[in-house]
């Protein structure tokens, strides 16, 4: 266990790096909570489609509506996507792949088929499936996109336990009587929690990415509200007469995916 | 005095290949209260193994053992897993030989010496727990136990994580400890403390240890009682004055023969 310390973490770039980016990010996402410069949803026919001013600092959409208030916005809708999509995912992933990986048998070889099948599936088709079931909007998105998520999590956290629980130290455990919940939960999951902090900073980039994708086919948030990958798919008509509209919202998913990204690497070189 | 672990006609068997292959055949002990009995013999010579299967650790089903280990009224080859654990860490406890990996590196050495109260004796309170985990790792040798209490696993050598081992496993007050060569990963001068140790603790705590090595010296050292084991079967038991100095079997004859001696 390395002591946190500003001195360090400024020595490695990958961290120093994703720690500015995400800030960045968050304090975009957080001002935003409290103030943006317009109203997101506000719309003026007279400032249809400007460009870069300092009145409205990332230009208006075909609407009239300020575009850096939507990308406050719209970030926000994301992130907490992301987020609820990660815990769904990660959380399940995780409890699965322990149980799997620890009492394995017949359990272990039900539950990795049922996993196998739904890695077979691409996740956005996944995803679209299950929205397409259930109805168009963000808690549908969430529990879809967590769904997907699952097989990866399990998979992970299955070969992590395997490798750990012939350790001497779990056989040690064992034999002072350490029943079988505390022995995943307490002794074994503490052993890797390095990798799963990686593996869900890199879920959380693929997480952006897909409510990205999704809200750009359209079952994602509704409009009027904004989520980034929503604002994409509304500013692809314009991309050639305003490129300034699909360009911020595209470079903020840049930054986000930039930043979880270079927060994972930094963690992992950590550890 | 009394018997509190007799073991009769145990048995174990392999059933991994085609045809099963024996590890133990007629394996007999019978351990008094306070008693030290040393189980030596080569590798494979299946004294881990009965071990082992003392402490209640070989259930994979690849495996079947007949005969009786009765402790305390039960006996641990047909009783319930419930019962086996509540047994295991508590009244049973057992310790490995390689001191380096037996430690969770994650958890604080506090923490993992108190384990087996936590689980066998919930109803102890924190700061009591506490207490008895810094005073066990004081009674195994540890004088800045305060500190060692905060420490995680690397922070330490191997001798000092084979007394933390010896502290996590005795901190139940157990009955029997099993000691599965504690001291062949050590070097020389930590041997000799380590089994200077395992000394008083029988001494002051009245714990029965079953020590199993391939050193001679050490047991000779240690135990009262010798158990000779070669290829799953016992070819000579008694007290260790007696097998050491008048050995009837070939086996025993070799490996005492085989004692380093310093001839300068």
């Amino acid at each position: 266990m390395k002591k946190i310390s500003f001195k360090k973490i400024i020595k490695d770039p990958y961290l120093a790096i994703g720690i500015l980016i995400m800030g960045l990010v968050l304090l975009m996402i957080i001002v935003g909570f409290f103030w943006t410069p317009y109203d997101p949803t506000k719309m003026s026919a007279s400032e249809k489609l400007q460009g870069i001013s300092l009145r409205h600092i990332m230009g208006t959409d075909n609407m009239g509506r300020d575009v850096f208030s939507r990308v406050m916005y719209g970030s926000r809708v994301t992130l907490l996507i992301a987020m609820g999509t990660i815990i769904i995912g990660a959380g399940l992933g995780t409890i699965i792949g322990a149980v799997t990986g620890y009492y394995g048998g017949v359990i272990d070889e039900v539950a990795m088929r049922i996993i196998d099948a739904l890695f077979a599936f691409p996740s956005i088709l996944l995803a679209l499936v299950i929205v397409s079931v259930f109805g168009v909007g963000w808690m549908q998105l969430v529990v879809s996109l967590g769904i997907a998520f699952v097989p990866s999590f399990a998979r992970i956290v299955r070969g992590e336990v395997l490798r750990c629980k012939d350790m001497d130290y779990i056989q040690n455990a064992r034999l002072q009587g350490v029943g079988s919940l505390r022995m995943i939960f307490v002794h074994i999951l503490p052993n890797i929690k390095g990798v799963l902090a990686s593996s869900i900073l890199i879920g959380f980039n693929n997480a952006v990415l897909a409510e990205a994708g999704l809200s750009y086919l359209g079952v994602g948030s509704q409009p009027p509200y904004a989520s980034l990958g929503r604002m994409l798919s509304d500013a692809q008509q314009y991309m050639f007469t305003r490129p300034s509209y699909v360009m911020c919202p595209g470079i903020v998913i840049v930054l986000m995916v930039l930043g979880f990204a270079f927060l994972g690497e930094g963690i992992k070189r950590w550890e | 005095m009394g018997i509190i672990l007799d073991v009769t006609d145990l048995h174990i068997e392999f059933h991994d290949h085609d045809a099963p292959e024996t590890a133990v055949e007629d394996f007999d002990l019978m351990l008094a209260k306070g008693e030290i009995v040393g189980i030596v013999g080569e590798s494979g010579s299946g004294k881990s193994m009965s071990a082992l299967a003392i402490a209640g650790l070989l259930n994979r089903h690849a495996i079947s053992k007949t005969g009786k280990i009765m402790f305390q009224g039960q006996d641990l080859l047909t009783c319930d897993r419930k019962t086996l654990r509540s047994f295991q860490g508590d009244e049973i406890s057992i310790i490995f030989q390689e001191p380096m990996t037996s430690l969770n590196p994650v958890k604080r050495i506090g923490w993992q010496v108190e384990e087996p109260l936590k689980i066998h004796h919930p109803e102890i309170k924190k700061a009591e727990r506490k207490k008895r985990a810094i005073e066990m790792l004081h009674a195994v040798g540890l004088d800045n136990a305060e500190d060692v209490y905060y420490m995680y696993p690397h922070e330490l050598s191997g001798g000092m994580r084979q007394r933390v081992m010896i502290a996590s496993a005795m901190i139940g007050n157990p009955q029997i400890l099993i000691a599965d060569e504690p001291t062949t990963a050590l070097d020389v001068t930590v041997q000799a403390q380590i089994v200077e140790l395992l000394k008083t603790l029988n001494r002051e705590m009245g714990t029965s240890i079953i020590f199993i090595s391939h050193d001679l010296s050490l047991v000779s050292q240690l135990c009262e009682r010798v158990i000779v084991m070669q290829k799953g079967n016992i070819v000579e038991s008694g007290y260790t004055k007696d097998v050491f100095t008048h050995p009837i079997d070939s086996y025993t004859k070799k490996l005492i023969a085989a004692i380093p001696k310093i001839d300068l």
